[in-house]
């Protein structure tokens, strides 16, 4: 083989190593980097002239201009946005991200760390371990980096003390024994003079460990890695032709064969793969982090946001997840609204339940706050409109993180790790919290016959759950149904949103959890009052179609009855009496069905009700007549 | 190497796809930006590998100044027949009737006219809401500050000061009324990656990489080939060197370097000793200081 011939296929086996840098303004990262390129000959000999020029004639080059790129930086002299560059030894490509120290840009320091496989952090010699030290360590462990190379940099300036070393040690390993780190290692250096950062210093003969470099080579990291746990969350449908539906998308985790017998999540159909395919042919198997595209043995319906698992191996389906969140919206978090999330390639909407905590970075202690602000972080419950498939960051990085975009502005405001659940009772509760037992089926232990209570009554106990947009006519119906029930004799109680808001529910508000805590009760009453015989008349708005089928399964779907009250939105506002629409147009209201919440129209109700055209006592007939057909009013005498 | 382990190349292929795939996904008029330079070779040869085996879901529009090497044309047209691409060329065609040339309008508002506001004409056209472009962060220092998805206002403009994070592999693709991203797949990819994957891949990119008698003027330390309409200076001599390029432009702005080097291999083999950077033989780059993130605020790629 020729020389080159050898260099390629050398170079074609090189592994990758991402790495970033933190620490505090000033500490001297951007000038490790420059000197870590300078000193294995990776810098262009046109950069360093040009920066050379950039110097005044008795100067040194600033080696940190090679990395701050940006005209505002260059005249302030800090970094404010991350800077990626690359170098490579004969063993290794490194991709740098050095990012900034200052706490404006945390955000910023984030983006370059949250796909390293190494941190090197920082530490000035002569200030020590600083409250911006702690912070982005604290953010490395966070973001699930394994391997910190703390660099006490600057030791040209306290006289290479070890002492000085020493203390700072001991100082940041103790304050890393509360991070999930396992692997740690400091070094001293100067970045400026090239102290123990490509060559090893003779000027500190007490250090006896690795230089910079040679950690960087020499470090492990494959093993991070997940093969365990397939997940391939679906990015894009190829279809080439009518009758040929490619899968593409990236292995997040696991390793996926043809033959492989899968599952796509949501649905619960099982198949099988049946190639895994590429522009280079089919593969006998892919893997971490390869981007191939999947075909399947049968015609499933499939489509982006989807997830193929193993059917033995499944992640978390789930609406409700808690997250360690990096607040870096520049307007605070709002637990009143809604935000979209996404995460692997689902776009959904998630509201904030509750903050757990803010850290306070400095001593990792737990602070209660009511939201996080610029640069907090913190623990969140989060619930999303549509189940998410995730699994904690810890064991997945992929299908354990998050951003939350703001829907008005376009802006990126948080990053979320997903933790493990916590036991039931601290998640705040939904409609279906826990999926079993449901009420129809769970051990009653009264005394009473269900059915003598029919023979006294003369009704079979039902739930008439009447939905509809806010000014529809919903109460008009609820309350002419009432009456009309008790005129003819039956007994009937009605559960309406105003009572129940101002009574049972007062300490809800109007989030997404809320709204689904507050039909959960609800549900919970009519079903009580179900098995003590009584009719109920249900009028809630209950917008979404999931959230309704959960009410029926709460309170038993062979009692359970859906009416729908019709009306246009127009219709709804110009008949509205509560002022609901103008508050929300003037933005003093959210989440308002129809306005900046959807409403979904139910798929089959038992009645619908044309408000618009049809007079109230002719829908209540209706009404009647459908629960007589149904069985439920046995004939008066 | 280990079992399940990639190199690195391979690291960069499956992320560079994984973008593709997102562009496609998620907008809903996106666009490949073909400069018919290696960059772009590289990038249409991805996007191949990402929607394998149907044909690319978005058009290739050529930024044209009419100033390109004939053999750059000649290419263009041959990659757009064989891969059955969809084409636009897209010229500022009043700045190019008016004489546009670098030589009296000076190489800042001739790149200006000819290149950024014919880009932002040609995406506006098309109301194009991405742009996947070729810039890889190696080659200058405000491209290193680059995202993957880069945010561009209404006019265009990148905010450098302000950029959205940008965490893992999640890309938010939101946009308002008129604006638009440009997403660069080869973000992390050196010019030497370049050319190992051309090697690799066996990507064909245009000859005039390649080292052979050409005629060129030397000026100051570039070597500026004779070409169209390039004009001499006074005192300047037509020479006849072996030379190639590394980077292609407009053949009166993108000078050669003496090289021997006439295939992919020697390339490489000239790469490893090699330590001047690519862009130094583009004019306009050098032409002050900070002048790509001034042009690159402006909506310049
Ligand atoms: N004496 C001495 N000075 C150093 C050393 N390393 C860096 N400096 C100086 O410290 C100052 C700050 O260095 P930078 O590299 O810009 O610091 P940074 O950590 O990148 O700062 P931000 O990115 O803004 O957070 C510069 O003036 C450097 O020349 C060192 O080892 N010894
Ligand atoms: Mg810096």
């Amino acid at each position: 083989m020729t020389d080159i011939q050898t260099f390629l296929t050398q170079n074609e086996e090189k592994e990758l190593l991402r790495f970033s840098t933190a620490g505090s303004v000033d500490d001297g990262k951007s000038t490790l980097i420059g000197r870590l390129l300078a000193d294995s000959k990776n810098i262009y000999e046109d950069h360093l002239a040009s920066l050379k020029q950039l110097a005044r004639k008795d100067e040194t080059p600033d080696l940190a201009l090679l990395l701050d790129g940006l005209k505002a930086e260059r005249e302030q002299g800090i970094t404010i946005d991350v800077a990626y560059r690359y170098f490579s030894t004969p063993r290794r490509k490194f991709i740098i991200a050095d990012t900034p120290g200052h706490e404006q840009y945390t955000r910023n320091m984030a983006t370059g760390a949250s796909g390293a496989n190494l941190a090197i952090v920082l530490v000035d010699a002569r200030h020590g371990v600083l409250t911006q030290t702690r912070r982005h360590a604290f953010i490395t462990s966070l973001l699930g980096i394994q391997h910190l190379v703390v660099a006490v940099n600057k030791m040209d300036m306290v006289d290479y003390s070890e002492a000085v070393f020493d203390d700072i040690r001991r100082t940041f390993l103790d304050y890393a024994a509360k991070l999930n780190v396992s692997d740690i290692r400091l070094v001293p250096v100067s970045a400026l003079e090239g102290d123990n950062v490509v060559v090893k210093s003779d000027r500190m003969p007490w250090y006896h460990g690795q230089t910079v470099l040679d950690i960087l080579e020499d470090v492990q990291f494959l093993t991070d890695r997940n093969l365990v746990d397939l997940r391939f969350p679906v990015q894009y449908v190829i279809r080439p032709h009518q009758n040929a539906r490619y899968y593409a998308g990236s292995v997040l985790s696991g390793v996926v064969r043809p033959g492989d017998e899968v599952l796509v999540l949501p649905g619960q159909n099982r198949t099988r793969v049946k190639s895994v395919s590429s522009f280079d042919g089919d593969l006998e198997e892919a893997y971490p982090p390869m981007s191939v595209s999947l075909q399947l043995e049968d015609e499933v319906d499939v489509s982006r946001g989807d997830m193929i698992v193993h059917p033995k191996n499944l992640p978390h389906v789930d609406r409700r997840f808690e997250a360690m969140m990096v607040w870096m919206g520049e307007a605070p978090m709002d637990p009143s609204r809604h935000y979209l999330i996404k995460q692997t390639t689902q776009t959904a909407r998630a509201s904030i339940d509750h903050v757990d905590y803010r850290i306070d970075v400095d001593t990792l202690h737990k602070v209660d706050v009511p939201h996080l602000a610029l640069n907090d972080i913190g623990r969140v419950a989060l619930t999303s409109n549509r189940p998410l498939f995730h699994d904690a960051y810890q064991n997945n990085r992929l299908t354990g993180s998050f951003i939350l975009v703001d829907y008005l502005t376009n802006h990126t405001v948080a990053a979320g790790m997903i933790i493990d659940r916590l036991p039931e009772d601290r998640v705040p509760m939904d409609v279906d919290a826990g999926s079993e037992p449901r009420a129809s089926t769970s051990k009653r232990s009264s005394l009473v016959d269900p059915d003598r209570r029919i023979a006294r009554y003369g009704q079979k106990p039902c739930t008439i759950w009447i939905t509809g947009l806010v000014g529809s006519g919903k109460s008009a119906v609820t309350f002419g149904l009432e009456a009309a029930l008790y005129e003819e004799g039956y007994s009937v109680v009605v559960l309406d949103s105003s009572v129940v808001r101002n009574g049972l529910s007062r300490d809800l508000g109007f989030s997404a959890a809320d709204q689904a805590e507050n039909l959960r009760r609800v549900a919970e009453c009519a079903r009580v009052l179900n098995d003590a015989g009584l009719i109920v008349v249900a009028s809630f708005i209950s917008p979404s179609e999931e959230g309704r089928r959960q009410v029926a399964e709460r309170i038993g779907t062979d009692r359970y009855m859906e009416v729908f009250v019709d009306a246009s939105l127009d219709w709804c506002r110009k008949h509205d009496t509560t002022g609901c629409y103008v508050k929300s147009d003037r933005g003093l209201l959210r989440n308002l069905a129809g306005v900046d919440y959807p409403y979904e129209r139910p798929n089959d109700p038992a009645v619908k009700v044309a408000t618009e055209t049809d007079p109230v006592d002719r829908s209540v007939s209706r009404i009647i007549a459908v629960l007589k057909e149904r069985g439920y009013l046995l004939a008066r005498p | 190497m280990p079992r399940y382990s990639i190199s690195h190349l391979m690291q960069l292929e499956a992320e560079s796809i994984h973008v593709m795939r997102e562009v496609a996904a998620e907008f809903e008029r996106p666009v490949m930006l073909y400069s018919v330079g290696k960059d772009s070779s590289v990038m249409l040869h991805l996007a191949r590998k990402a929607f394998y085996p149907q044909k690319l879901p978005f058009p290739l529009m050529h930024v044209d100044t009419g100033y390109k090497f004939e053999e750059m044309y000649d290419f263009r047209r041959r990659m757009a027949e064989e891969y059955e691409a969809d084409l636009i060329v897209h010229r500022n065609e009043e700045a190019i009737a008016a004489g546009a040339n670098p030589y009296d309008l000076g190489t800042q508002r001739c790149c200006g006219l000819l290149k950024t506001q014919a880009l932002l004409d040609g995406l506006s056209e098309g109301r194009f809401d991405a742009a996947l472009g070729g810039a890889r962060r190696e080659e200058e220092k405000s491209r290193a500050k680059e995202r993957f998805f880069s945010f561009r206002d209404r006019f265009g403009q990148w905010d450098p000061k302000n950029q959205r994070p940008e965490l893992w592999n999640l890309y938010n693709c939101r946009i308002g009324q008129e604006e638009s991203i440009r997403v660069f797949p080869l973000s992390n990819w050196t010019e030497l990656d370049i050319w190992m994957y051309i090697h690799r891949e066996d990507i064909p990119v245009v000859p005039l990489y390649f080292a052979r008698e050409r005629e060129v003027v030397v000026r100051g330390e570039q070597l500026i080939p004779l070409e169209g309409q390039a004009r001499l200076l006074p005192g300047e001599t037509p020479r006849s060197m072996v030379c190639r390029f590394r980077t292609l432009g407009c053949s009166p702005c993108t000078g050669a370097v003496r090289s021997t080097a006439a295939s992919v291999e020697e390339i490489i083999e000239e790469m490893m000793v090699e330590r001047i950077s690519e862009r130094s033989t583009r004019i306009i780059d050098h032409d002050q200081e900070g002048s790509m993130e001034l042009k690159k605020r402006e909506g310049y790629f």
